[in-house]
């Protein structure tokens, strides 16, 4: 009975990551497609990384998304750190509720209700739109992506080391840059590289944001889709693909490393 | 001198609260009641496109004779005009049905993962949240090539002889469904692989050992167990599912409705800011109920 169970196991786990990847794949290899047609194979050629690097508004697109990316998700992963110690540390207050609803209630938000209430706001106000309040409105959505998963990092926190340091005179705003930052750092990197692919990726908040003279990468890519599919665009999403896989890959490394070394600092400190 | 310190880190500790808390009042909630308020204005030729509803600035006499003005037309003709009654429905139609589809498709895959060797698991997991790193755009945008009428899909298909002719995938709601739990998928696998993981195995050998034929030990134990995931799953995708816009756009037909489409359309084609507004409260108040649910399934794992 047990074999039978895990041949089943493992088909559903190799199917499922077959979905999940074949896709993805499928996209890279045509990246390199010399044919003009998307679907037919011909040969092997760079030739779309070459027409890519001499589209000019393409790159304009996506330096100002690479930009807003980076600017969003630092704000918001100070912002969202905030909200975190907040919601874990601060027990009951006046709004409590409201806040944890507000922190929630972004996450599983349609971005057309984001989008449009968002823009509505800046039309009242009386802002210019552009790539300010494009900023405003991804540093709002992705800063509670980075409060939930700060938030799971804080909840198994020990804070006896934090009692201690207090205990011992630290002030608090030097214990949370001393103790409680470094405890928590995994999380907050984890939360910022979400925030920043959370911004790479939005479309429909960056469309009702945006102003003339900041179109982002998505929305360059999808007016192109809409006019028919182009091979550039392969090229593009392959070498998004290889930037972020670079980013996991070394992000998940240097976690490790830190896990080692956490481990290896606590071995000692239990022979000292 | 200690008491000091503590008032001090007592003020400290508001300015803290304060912060995130405004950010997201300013930010979050009250574009909510500003979008509301636009629903009852009407559409007017200037810019911003819509009359003002009411402030200040005409005091008080003009604050009210503006209030009269106010109209639930818009509301009232999502509800009247086929048109968006149709769409409402369909997305809902639509988002619960790929919610069933999500979570058949996903529970294979998170009991197979929570079933792998351990030293494995990690790995495991990272590999499904590593598409979720990649751009969501790009990977609807990949099913376009596979999904079309000289696609892969196709291309597969025919070289198999299981057809002779393409057949139309690319433009349906098949289309979208595809689209749909592709993209959606590692949403229902977390939750589903973090109660699935945390089963004790234990209790199956322990039926199996009573005599209990393992699909019975599934239903009666395991499923039970991962109830609170399946909950989880199934309400983290069910809403945006429902506001869904990138997805129906690029891979389904004009015959697919669904109602993020529509507020696009009244907002960016129609330039009719009023209409897609109400058709954004309305949608938010159909969304209440489960939101109003996800958020106490939420409470209830926070105090575990």
């Amino acid at each position: 009975m047990r074999k039978g169970q895990s041949w089943f196991n493992t088909t559903s786990v190799a199917l499922g990551f077959a979905f999940l990847y074949a896709p993805i794949v499928i996209l890279v290899i045509y990246s390199f497609n010399d044919s003009k047609l998307v679907t037919v194979w011909g040969g092997f050629s760079t030739r779309w990384y070459v027409e890519l690097l001499n589209d000019q508004a393409m790159l304009d697109a996506a330096w100002i998304t690479l930009r807003l990316a980076l600017l969003s998700a630092t704000l918001a992963t100070v912002l969202g750190t905030l909200a975190a110690i907040t919601m874990v540390r601060f027990g009951r207050f006046l709004g409590r509720s409201l806040f944890s609803g507000m922190i929630y209630a972004p996450l599983v938000m349609p971005d057309v209700i984001t989008g449009l209430s968002l823009l509505l706001l800046f039309v009242s106000i009386d802002i210019d739109r552009g790539f300010w309040t494009v900023t405003l409105a991804h540093t709002t959505l992705t800063m509670c992506f980075v409060a939930v998963v700060v938030q799971s990092r804080l909840v198994v926190f020990d804070r006896s080391l934090e009692e201690a340091a207090l205990d011992l005179g630290c002030p608090p705003f030097k214990t949370f840059f001393v103790i409680t930052l470094p405890l928590i750092l995994p999380a907050v990197v984890a939360g910022w590289m979400l925030a920043f692919t959370l911004s790479l990726d939005d479309l429909v908040i960056a469309s009702f944001t945006t102003g003339p003279g900041a179109t982002t990468l998505p929305m360059k890519i999808f007016s192109q889709v809409k006019f028919g599919v182009t091979p550039e665009i392969n090229a593009i999403s392959t070498i998004l693909i290889t930037i972020v896989a670079i980013g996991v890959i070394a992000a998940s490394l240097f976690n490790k490393r830190r896990e080692v070394e956490r481990q290896k600092a606590e071995r000692l400190a239990m022979q000292g | 001198m200690a008491a000091e310190a503590k008032d001090r880190s007592g003020k400290l500790r508001w300015l803290l609260v304060a912060i995130p808390f405004a950010w997201l009042l300013i930010f979050f909630l009250i574009p909510f009641f500003n979008v509301l308020k636009l629903s009852f204005s009407t559409r007017a030729r200037a810019l911003p496109p819509y009359k003002p509803v009411f402030d200040f600035a005409d005091g008080i006499a003009g604050f009210f004779a503006k209030l009269q003005q106010l109209t639930l037309a818009n509301h009232l003709s999502l509800f009247t005009d086929p048109r968006y009654v149709e769409a409402y429905l369909s997305s809902l139609k639509i988002a619960a049905i790929s919610t069933v589809l999500i979570l058949l498709v996903a529970y294979p895959i998170a009991y197979g993962m929570a079933r792998a060797p351990r030293e494995w698991r990690s790995m495991l997991v990272m590999m499904v949240i590593l598409p979720f790193w990649t751009s969501f755009l790009i990977r609807v945008y990949a099913w376009i090539g596979i999904l079309g009428n000289e696609g892969l899909l196709n291309g597969f298909l025919l070289w198999l002889g299981v057809i002779d002719q393409p057949i139309t995938i690319l433009t349906t709601d098949w289309a979208v469904y595809i689209g749909i739990v592709y993209s959606y998928l590692p949403f229902m696998i977390l939750p589903l692989y973090a109660t699935l993981e945390k089963m004790d195995e234990t209790l199956l050998e322990a039926a199996a050992d009573l005599g209990c034929p393992p699909i019975e030990a599934f239903w009666k134990i395991t499923f039970p167990i991962s109830l609170p995931g399946v909950v989880a799953g199934c309400f983290l995708v069910f809403i945006p599912i429902t506001g869904e816009f990138v997805i129906p756009e690029l891979l389904g037909g004009s015959g697919t409705k669904m109602i993020g489409k529509t507020l696009w359309y009244e907002f960016f084609n129609n330039r009719n800011w009023p209409l897609a507004s109400a058709v954004a409260v309305v949608l938010l108040l159909i969304l209440v109920v489960p939101i109003v649910l996800f958020q106490n399934a939420q409470k209830a794992s926070e105090a575990k």
